[in-house]
């Protein structure tokens, strides 16, 4: 019943405008991944390959071990749902959900068994009578998932399906659609977001996308702590990493690197001798860094306090580029234009070379997802 | 307070003429066609006379009846005809995307700037050739190719904003082209078709020329061309009231037809398919 879905050097190509470069992926039968990555990078098109509505420019595309290539999107066993929500607005909810059974000529019965099931599951029993136009956008929401439950699909895929709803009602429907994969635990699902909060909080493993390459898959604590590279890094936490350019002085684990001012920084990276004297870039997460009286990684005058109740933002003009945010526990006091020094413990830090390829971190361990 | 008064008072003197002219031929008609004698002859803008005769006189007379039959069923085709052609077309032009597409379009409103007059020649000959002359099929052939031009561009333009994703989820869902023209954009086409098959219809049953041309005898005449030669008791004699009587039965059908579908002109259909 359940498949994966496996990518061979998928690319795709409108006439000479090429938008996706040879996508390599491996997603096993029920795991919910994440395709996140800046608008314009080829989410959408990764997800209309799979599910047919665009062509495949070079490259297979297997669901469930077979090539689905030149299947047309009702054959591969796949259920969509748009951003828009698509509904046909001239039918009922319960129509809606129907139009696929009764185009792959289920039987009446059936039909109205597996409409009344998904309508249960999603609490919409009570609308089937409506037309789309007399619902709310949460609503909808749950009638075009509701549709795409009813064709009890392999593969289901989202493309940003709840860019459209406000602030409360997007955090709800995240939980219902993680409930629904807890639920239906043999389908795969496939999921595309610009929003990195959607793509920690749902994904099994996530896919971060940019200019149509594949920058990095793994799961959300992995992309976290050990990303690839500078793209990863910045783009996965909230506010993103802090940057900073510096010269390697010495290789082997740890490393020390030398910052255009301050002191020499100490990172627990595995670096190879001859990478000595390369320029290279370090980074360091606003929440790793911890006010201190001593010496400290960078030290600077507080521009702008953000104040968000359980944490305080902070940013610092330490007379690099750009301003070091810091990001420290709600009730801890700061005062703006003070003098402020912050620090990290080595194994927090993160390093990159000229190319923005990570450098292996030491012995650093987490929980194996 | 006075610059107001002037205001509204010209408003609606305008309206009141822009009315008493569009109405008053129609009505005028009307007033004629119950005249009869020498009544006919007499200037009355108000309801004196009240006699069938004319009525009475063109539908027992002549094959007026029979033009009428014609009619609805030329016009009647000509709509079907133009519009399975126009929504089929639209469906090409607005969603498929081919080389030459926007040629196509141009070419398709160009063709429709051509005067019937300077094609009569020619499709006469077609006509001819397809051995046509004098049957309704000669009128439904020509009154369609006129039509499609018009109801395929304004076809195309509506189908062109119905939004892509509705129609990718009925591909998913496993429609076919004909199944996602007929079961999803059809019914969100209503008014466009609504509109345009109204105005071929008009079109249709309005025209002269060709009808004119195609039609040799009094069977196969529609009733335009029967009114214009309806001939009195003598080749001096225009029969004024009779043709008032015909004109204004020609033209039942039409308000009848704008009263049906003005309220099938469901607007807005498309709002709640989409986010909103
Ligand atoms: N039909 C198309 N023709 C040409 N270019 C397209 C088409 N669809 C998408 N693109 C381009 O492909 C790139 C990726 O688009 P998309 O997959 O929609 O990005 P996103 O990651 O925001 O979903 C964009 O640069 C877009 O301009
Ligand atoms: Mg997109």
């Amino acid at each position: 019943m359940s498949a994966g879905l496996k990518l061979n050097q998928v690319k795709k190509a409108y006439g000479a405008v090429q938008v996706l470069h040879g996508i390599d992926l491996d997603i096993k039968s029920g795991e919910f991944v994440v395709f996140v990555g800046p608008s314009g990078c080829g989410k959408s098109t990764l997800l209309r390959l799979i599910a047919g509505l665009e062509d495949i420019t070079e490259g297979t595309l297997e669901i469930g071990g077979t090539v689905v290539n030149t299947l047309p999107p009702s054959k591969r066993g796949i259920a969509m749902v748009f951003q828009s929500y698509a509904l046909y607005p001239h039918m009922t909810v319960y129509e809606n959900m129907a139009f696929g059974l009764k185009l792959a000529k289920a039987s009446p019965d059936e039909q109205d068994k597996r409409v009344r099931e998904a309508a249960d599951m999603l609490q919409i029993t009570p609308y089937l009578d409506r037309l789309p136009k007399q619902l709310s956008g949460g609503q909808r929401q749950r009638v075009a998932i509701g549709r795409a439950i009813v064709r009890d699909p392999k593969v289901f895929l989202f493309d940003e399906p709840l860019s459209n709803l406000d602030a409360a009602l997007r955090v709800a429907t995240r939980l219902e659609i993680a409930k629904l994969h807890e639920r239906m635990a043999d389908t795969t699902m496939v999921y595309v977001t610009h929003d990195q909060v959607e793509a920690m909080t749902l994904a099994d493993r996530i896919v971060v996308l940019n200019y149509g390459v594949v920058e990095q898959v793994g799961t959300p604590m992995e992309l976290y702590h050990t990303p690839a590279n500078l793209f990863v890094a910045r783009f996965i936490g909230s506010p993103a990493m802090n940057i900073v350019s510096a010269t390697i002085t010495s290789s082997g684990a740890p490393a020390t690197v030398q910052p255009k001012t301050g002191n020499p920084v100490t990172i627990n990276a595995e670096v190879d001798a001859t990478y000595v004297d390369a320029e290279a870039t370090f980074g360091v997460r606003p929440e790793d860094l911890v006010p201190t009286n001593g010496p400290g990684l960078f030290t600077g005058t507080v521009s702008i306090v953000e104040k968000l109740g359980e944490v305080t933002l902070a940013y610092l003009d330490t007379g690099l580029p750009d301003p070091i945010t810091v990001k420290i526990d709600g009730d801890v006091e700061i005062i703006k234009g003070a003098t402020m020094t912050v620090t990290a413990p080595a194994d927090r830090l993160h390093l990159f070379d000229e190319t923005g390829a990570a450098f292996p971190r030491m012995q650093f361990s987490h929980a194996a997802e | 307070m006075l610059w107001t008064y002037t205001k509204t008072t010209s408003f609606y003197l305008l309206v009141a003429v822009i009315v008493l002219v569009s109405v008053f031929p129609f009505y005028y008609a009307i007033l004629t066609s119950f005249k009869s004698g020498t009544a006919l002859f007499e200037i009355t803008y108000l309801p004196t006379h009240f006699s069938l005769d004319n009525y009475i006189s063109v539908l027992t007379t002549g094959s007026f009846v029979r033009n009428f039959g014609n009619s609805i069923l030329v016009a009647t085709s000509v709509v079907v005809l133009a519009l399975f052609l126009a929504v089929t077309a639209a469906f090409a032009l607005a969603r498929v995307s081919f080389r030459g597409r926007g040629l196509l379009l141009m070419t398709i409103l160009a063709v429709s700037m051509f005067p019937q007059i300077a094609v009569l020649a020619g499709l006469f000959e077609l006509v001819r050739a397809f051995g046509l002359f004098n049957t309704p099929f000669a009128l439904i052939f020509s009154y369609t190719i006129f039509t499609l031009p018009f109801t395929v561009w304004v076809l195309t333009t509506f189908m062109r904003d119905l939004p892509v994703e509705i129609e990718e989820a009925a591909i998913v869902d496993g429609a076919s082209p004909w199944v996602i023209i007929t079961k999803v954009f059809m019914p969100l086409m209503w008014p466009a078709l609504v509109t345009t098959g109204l105005l071929a219809f008009i079109a249709a049953w309005n025209e002269f020329l060709f009808a004119l041309t195609f039609t040799s005898s009094s069977e196969t005449r529609t009733v335009p061309v029967a009114i214009a030669l309806l001939s009195g008791a003598s080749q001096y004699e225009i029969p004024w009231g009779r043709i008032m009587a015909a004109s204004v039965i020609v033209t039942v059908p039409l308000v009848v037809l704008v009263l049906i579908f003005q309220r099938k002109i469901v607007q807005g259909l498309t709002a709640g398919g989409v986010k909103g």
